[in-house]
């Protein structure tokens, strides 16, 4: 029996979910690198539906439903806005779950993912939905850490935009449930909205990096978006002393290490990837095995 | 001036007590009444009230209200009771209670959310009460919503 048919919002999954998930991941990880192989998902076949363009969530869902030996179809932004027109997403999702035993869905609306759960009898992968959720994004990030680091006692710094980051704040909420202490970090402007910590149990504070670069475990970075900024001038000035350099971790432990959801712009310098510290193209990797487990969950 | 001069009594059918001031018109809105509605409705606003200080009252003439549809009415007037009248006389007298989910009677704020598209799509909110105010969240989009007055949409 899975332990849930869709995979909508982290919100929908326990703690225990989160750790079972993690656990499958790290089974799959040497198939993910291409070390061995699995044909548990032979004969399956995978949607992938993207409303909105995203090369490397999609080609990550494609990577992990091959490496388990299934198969995959995709429909692109490009073709959605033609083929689907004057169709409702509830029609579209009705139709291609007559083709596919499994749909990965990114659209642009909020709340989309659920709705079209509502409407699909194929299990539904929500891969961003708008604003709103991106729990693959969140389950991967919470796999870095562990592999990486640790999820037991953890100290994270979270740096950039925390006002309209859908993985910060989806992030939050998952390493709230693993007790960690976290730090955020970011322009006044781009602070976390007050009302998303309402409810939320955590051990949340902030700080600014060289406070607290000595003593944190993880410092995860976010993209600071130009368009959030009336001008190119303010833009410039905020995104420049928020940019990770080597410099920027003189200080901090042997154990540090960087994350970004990617892609990033100019928030990480080159300087940071030839050190230790840097794990975001492993993140990325991480993705595989994760969306493995994910897909085996929910197709057999 | 009484209550009892205010609004005039009811043969049968339901009266809406102790709404917050000035809500009556929304009560209405909630119920869906308007003005190409055939009930005969009753409506007194700002009455004295010993409990409220003011409160409005709303009376609709030949109908039983459900339930369900009344407790909507916590939304926004969380201490109405409910009087079912026959021939004159209190049958049926009960508290709102505010339900745990409602559906078809807000309107999301989020434009971005999927409700406000042309989806086959029933608008539905999760309710809770934090620090005596009513707060809904969307469940499609997750949007709060404190003030939920202004989103109240005819049913």
């Amino acid at each position: 029996m899975a332990r849930f048919r869709h995979l909508i919002s982290i919100d929908d999954l326990s703690k225990e979910d989160i750790i079972y998930i993690l656990d499958r991941a790290e089974e799959y990880e040497e198939i993910a690198r291409g070390k061995g192989m699995s044909r548990i998902l032979e004969g399956k076949i995978l949607a992938n539906v993207f409303f909105e363009p995203s090369t490397r969530t999609r080609m990550s869902f494609e990577a992990a439903m091959k490496r388990l030996g299934g198969d995959v179809i995709n429909m692109t932004a490009q073709e959605a806005s033609s083929v689907a027109k004057g169709e409702t997403l509830a029609d579209t999702i009705k139709v291609i779950g007559k083709y596919a035993d499994a749909i990965v869905l990114r659209h642009p609306l909020e709340g989309a993912a659920r709705f079209a759960a509502e409407h699909s009898e194929v299990p539904i992968i929500n891969a961003g939905d708008g604003a709103g959720q991106h729990p693959t994004q969140t389950l991967l990030d919470l796999y870095t850490i562990r592999k990486e680091s640790s999820l037991e006692g953890l100290k994270i710094a979270l740096m950039g935009d925390l006002k309209y980051s859908r993985t910060v704040h989806s992030l939050i909420k998952a390493l709230t449930l693993f007790d960690a202490e976290i730090y955020l970090v970011s322009p006044p402007s781009l602070a976390l909205p007050s009302d998303f910590l309402e409810g939320i149990d955590g051990r949340i504070y902030t700080a600014q990096l060289d406070e607290i670069i000595e003593e944190i475990d993880v410092l995860y970075v976010t993209r600071i978006q130009k368009e959030r900024f009336p001008d190119e001038e303010e833009y410039r000035k905020v995104a420049g002393s928020y940019k990770v350099t080597a410099d920027t971790l003189r200080r901090a432990r042997d154990s540090l290490i960087v994350m970004h959801p990617l892609p990033r712009v100019d928030e990480i310098d080159v300087s940071v990837d030839a050190t230790k510290h840097a794990k975001y193209f492993q993140q990325t990797f991480y993705g595989v095995p994760v969306r493995m487990a994910i897909l085996s969950e929910v197709m057999l | 001036m009484t209550e009892q001069l205010a609004v005039s009594k009811i043969k049968e059918g339901t009266v809406i007590d102790h709404i917050n001031a000035g809500k009556a018109l929304l009560v209405l809105k909630i119920l869906g009444i308007s003005a190409g509605s055939k009930e005969r409705v009753l409506m007194a606003m700002n009455v004295p009230s010993r409990k409220m200080g003011r409160k409005d009252i709303v009376k609709v003439e030949g109908k039983f209200i459900g339930e369900e549809e009344l407790n909507r009415i916590a939304l926004i007037a969380p201490k109405a009771t409910i009087n079912l009248i026959k021939d004159y006389e209190i049958y049926k007298k009960f508290r709102v209670v505010l339900p745990e989910t409602v559906e078809g009677v807000l309107t999301c704020p989020n434009r971005h959310c999927i409700t406000n598209s042309r989806e086959p799509i029933v608008r539905r909110f999760n309710v809770s009460m934090v620090d005596d105010s009513v707060v809904v969240k969307c469940h499609y989009c997750g949007r709060k919503i404190t003030e939920v007055d202004k989103y109240i949409v005819s049913t």
